[in-house]
């Protein structure tokens, strides 16, 4: 009764050039991928480095917008690209349903789709079907899971999602994993992360293209640290182009958080980048750079501008609150956007009542506001002058030090950064 | 009906800042200037022109860094009073008026009484107030209230307050002879006040010609109004849905024939292209940009062909038209069953990017377009962003239909310039004959 994966049918049977398959063949590692490590931290572990991608070179630490359906919220490329974004997210699951891989691989991929001339991260699917459609049942095969659109059940293996992700053309893809909720515990971590294991592999094998689309292992093992060690022993020993920290973010407490994160980053390899999937608050991210993670992505900048919610270095201004009203100061007067150089809070707080542009104001200022937060961590790191920086940071970012958050305190405290 | 009248070179000039430079009479149809328009007179707008439409002073969908990506953008805008009215307490203390409230550096604003593409609800005019409505619902204004607001908004040039309630059928003779006599005491009231108002000192008045489809109303109106002081004229109460284009082209000519040729009048409430040639043959200037919103939110593209070849010796050998390029013709509904919702009905004017027919189209939404959605992007993209109701369409789509819209008001100036408004038209409407033909 289970249909293959209807979206993925066109693309498993593409005709890849002879090229391409030749390059498979003799070259399972290779990588289009090379990371440079410019400057690291001498007193944390963060770091700052160059992540040489097929469509340009991406500075890291790095945040990424999300795209979700090849398109970032009302933005269009030409702002994304003013904004100075080198690299952004797309997800498997909605645009393997719509527009669906044989349309997007006639369109020259997610790139040509979207006409985004820049890096392209997609996810491997399984997390969106995971969390967004009820019934969905994990087999060794893959992820079993029943149509929003048509109500047929459908099934993911991770063979289909590569083939899926070959399709969308992404620089950058990821394996389909196991993903357990990050509150469950018992046998069944262990489980997810066995098959997360056994799936890397699989999906390194269907891999059509690694000479241009770099395969990222995803650690799981939830919040056990034995789990997780395991995890990355197995993982590490692949030769796969760069490890995301998976299976967090999931609404687990921060003190179980920052130690998962941690513990990855000790065992990952130095020469490979580091993603932490899921993470986009200012403090989360400025405190996993110091626990040595490169890359980001999170609805959360954009998903919030569409509420009114505007992001600053002191925290968030709720624009669509009355308060607002005839305040005529730009929403941070020390922001660059397009949208603080030309508006005010008060004549957003009055655009919301009458038109969507008031959402892609708040959008664009949130996005550089993220961008240019992971720019000012990178410089401090490439100063050498980092620890001053998360210091100053969280100054800005909480009225008093009883503020700071325990766990932040404790996770910098960690790779000894003391806060005042 | 070639376009053989001679030319005439007008040149008026009035007091005040604002003032029209005709340079051309052709088939009725006004080639112009506005110039003068601003507190420095900074500036212009060319005959026959729309302004930009706005919401609460943006361009629906649009920031300013993709609204100017649009190039020949023309120098004015509308605001409506409908959406600003709540915001009367903020432009107050705000002191600088809503050009410099909304960031909008380099725009003439017009201010309007109602938003052309909403619908308000009627009934609620009398003799001393008239109500807009806005997000928090119906606000009344008197006179004082009216210019009050006027004088925290600081327009250009606003439509005075009238009794536009006389648009729909079977409204009565008396109705619409009260409608005629309020919009005039309103206009006296109106004008008194604003003399007394020094923030309203570089602002000009438009009256407001009433007298629903009735010949002597509009007539009489017109012939009082012309009599005020007024810096030019708008035309209310013939919106699409009111009449039918031969009756509103009589009124209208009837209409323009009693307003000194020196001054500018503005259209309310028409945005078709077919109906805006024919109310510029019947002397009109100046429209309301609402009509490619409207197409935005239906989620479809403007499409219709408005090239002239420059030569009509070869017309013969004119090359295909955009429809034709494209191999295709647009699902037309009755134009007949035009309506004024919020975003009316389909025309055949346009395509709709949302039909399955476009999930496979690479091509731009119009070939040779030069729209920043055209030359970044195509048919199957906007079709991917309406199915999956993404936001990103109606900010490329409104880039398209406003281009599009603009480029059809440069090509009719063009025709008048050239007297060629006859292939004009017949360009611009064939694919309604056309159409109609092959589909039956
Ligand atoms: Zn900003
Ligand atoms: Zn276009």
């Amino acid at each position: 009764m289970n249909k293959v994966f209807k979206m993925a049918a066109a693309a498993s049977a593409t005709r890849a050039a002879p090229s391409d398959m030749a390059a498979a063949k003799t070259a399972a590692s290779a990588a289009s991928l090379a990371l440079h490590v410019l400057a690291e931290c001498p007193v944390s572990k963060a770091r700052a480095c160059v992540l040489k991608l097929p469509h340009g070179a991406v500075n890291t630490p790095v945040f990424m917008p999300v795209g979700t359906q090849g398109t970032l919220k009302g933005v269009t490329v030409a702002q994304l690209e003013e904004l100075g974004c080198q690299i952004c997210l797309g997800n498997t699951y909605h645009l393997g349903m719509r527009p669906g891989p044989e349309l997007i691989e006639k369109a020259n991929g997610l790139h040509g789709f979207m006409n985004w001339k820049r890096n392209l991260l997609t996810d491997s699917g399984g997390f969106q079907m995971v969390s967004l459609v009820e019934l969905s049942e994990v087999t060794e095969e893959g992820v079993m899971f029943r149509s929003p659109y048509d109500g047929r059940e459908i099934l993911l293996t991770p063979e289909q999602s590569i083939a899926i992700q070959n399709s969308l053309g992404s620089d950058i893809i990821m394996q389909l994993d196991d993903v357990v909720s990050s509150t469950v515990t018992g046998p069944r971590v262990e489980e997810a992360m066995r098959r997360s294991i056994r799936w890397l592999d699989r999906c390194a094998a269907a891999n059509k293209n690694p000479h241009r689309q770099n395969l990222f292992a995803i650690i799981q093992g939830g919040l056990n640290a034995e789990l997780r060690k395991a995890c990355l022993d197995e993982m590490t020993k692949r030769d796969v182009p760069g490890f995301a920290i998976g299976g967090l973010s999931g609404g687990e407490e921060k003190d179980d958080f920052w130690k998962m994160v941690t513990l990855s980053t000790d065992h990952l390899p130095r020469g490979k980048p580091r993603y932490l999937m899921g993470v986009g608050y200012a403090v989360d991210l400025v405190v996993c750079v110091a626990l040595g993670c490169d890359m980001f992505d999170c609805v959360f900048p954009t998903r919030t501008a569409r509420f009114g919610s505007a992001l600053v270095p002191w925290g968030s201004l709720q624009l669509k609150q009355k308060q607002y009203a005839k305040d005529f100061q730009p929403i941070d007067p020390e922001c660059q956007c397009a949208t603080c150089k030309r508006h005010s809070r008060a004549y957003l707080h009055a655009l919301f009542k009458s038109d969507t542009a008031a959402m892609h104001h708040i959008t664009v200022h949130n996005i550089c506001y993220q961008l240019t937060l992971m720019r000012s961590v990178r410089d401090s790191i490439i100063e050498q002058r980092f620890p001053e920086f998360v210091r100053s940071f969280m100054k800005r970012m909480f009225p008093s030090s009883e503020q700071y958050p325990s766990w932040a305190e404790d996770a910098l405290a960690s790779v000894n950064i003391t806060l005042d | 009906m070639s376009c053989r009248c001679v030319s005439r070179f007008l040149n008026y000039f009035q007091r005040g800042g604002m003032k029209l430079e005709l340079s051309k009479v052709v088939q009725g149809c006004r080639l112009g200037v506005l110039i003068g328009i601003g507190k420095t007179g900074q500036h212009s707008l060319e005959l026959p022109g729309c302004l930009l439409y706005t919401r609460c002073a943006t361009v629906p969908h649009l920031t300013q860094d993709t609204l100017h990506t649009l190039t020949y953008l023309p120098a004015g805008a509308q605001v409506a009073l409908d959406g600003l009215a709540e915001h009367h307490e903020v432009l107050e203390e705000f002191k600088e008026g809503v050009r410099k409230f909304a960031g909008l550096h380099d725009t003439a604003l017009f201010c309007s009484l109602h938003d052309p593409a909403t619908n308000c609800p009627t009934g609620h005019v009398t003799n001393k107030t008239v109500s807009v409505w806005g997000s928090g619902g119906r606000i009344e204004m008197t006179a004082a209230r009216f210019i009050a607001m006027q004088a925290v908004i600081q327009p250009d040039c606003y439509q005075s307050m009238a009794d536009g309630e006389t648009w729909q059928t079977n409204t009565s003779r008396k109705r619409v002879h009260k409608a005629v006599n309020r919009t005039l005491a309103h206009l006296d009231e109106c004008l008194t006040l604003h003399h007394k108002t020094p923030q309203l000192k570089h602002t000009e008045v438009f009256g407001v010609v009433e007298g629903g489809d009735i010949l002597e109303e509009r007539v009489r109106s017109a012939r009082e109004t012309a009599k005020r002081p007024v810096a030019g004229f708008v035309l209310d109460g013939f919106q699409s849905a009111a009449m039918e284009q031969e009756l509103r082209g009589q009124l209208i000519t009837a209409v323009t024939a009693e307003l000194p040729v020196e001054k500018p009048r503005m259209l309310q409430g028409v945005g078709r292209p077919d109906e805006v040639i024919a109310c510029v043959e019947a002397g009109v200037d100046l429209f309301e940009g609402f009509f490619p919103f409207q197409v935005t939110e239906r989620g479809c593209a403007l499409c219709f062909d408005y090239n002239v070849t420059p030569d009509p010796e070869a017309a013969a050998l004119s090359p295909p038209t955009v429809l034709e390029l494209n191999g295709e013709r647009p699902a037309v509904e009755d134009p007949k069953q035009n309506d004024v919702g919020n975003t009316g009905t389909m025309t055949q004017f346009e395509i709709n990017l949302k039909d399955i027919r476009y999930r496979e189209d690479f091509r731009p939404l119009v070939e040779g377009c030069g729209c920043y959605c055209c030359k970044n992007h195509h048919r199957a993209y906007v079709h991917h962003l309406l199915v999956t109701s993404e936001l990103l369409a109606g900010v490329l789509l409104m880039l398209h239909n406003t281009a599009h819209y603009l480029g059809f008001f440069r090509a009719l100036r063009e025709a008048i310039s050239h007297e060629r408004l006859q292939d004009f038209k017949t360009t611009v409407t064939k694919v309604d004959f056309g159409g109609r033909k092959q589909l039956h």
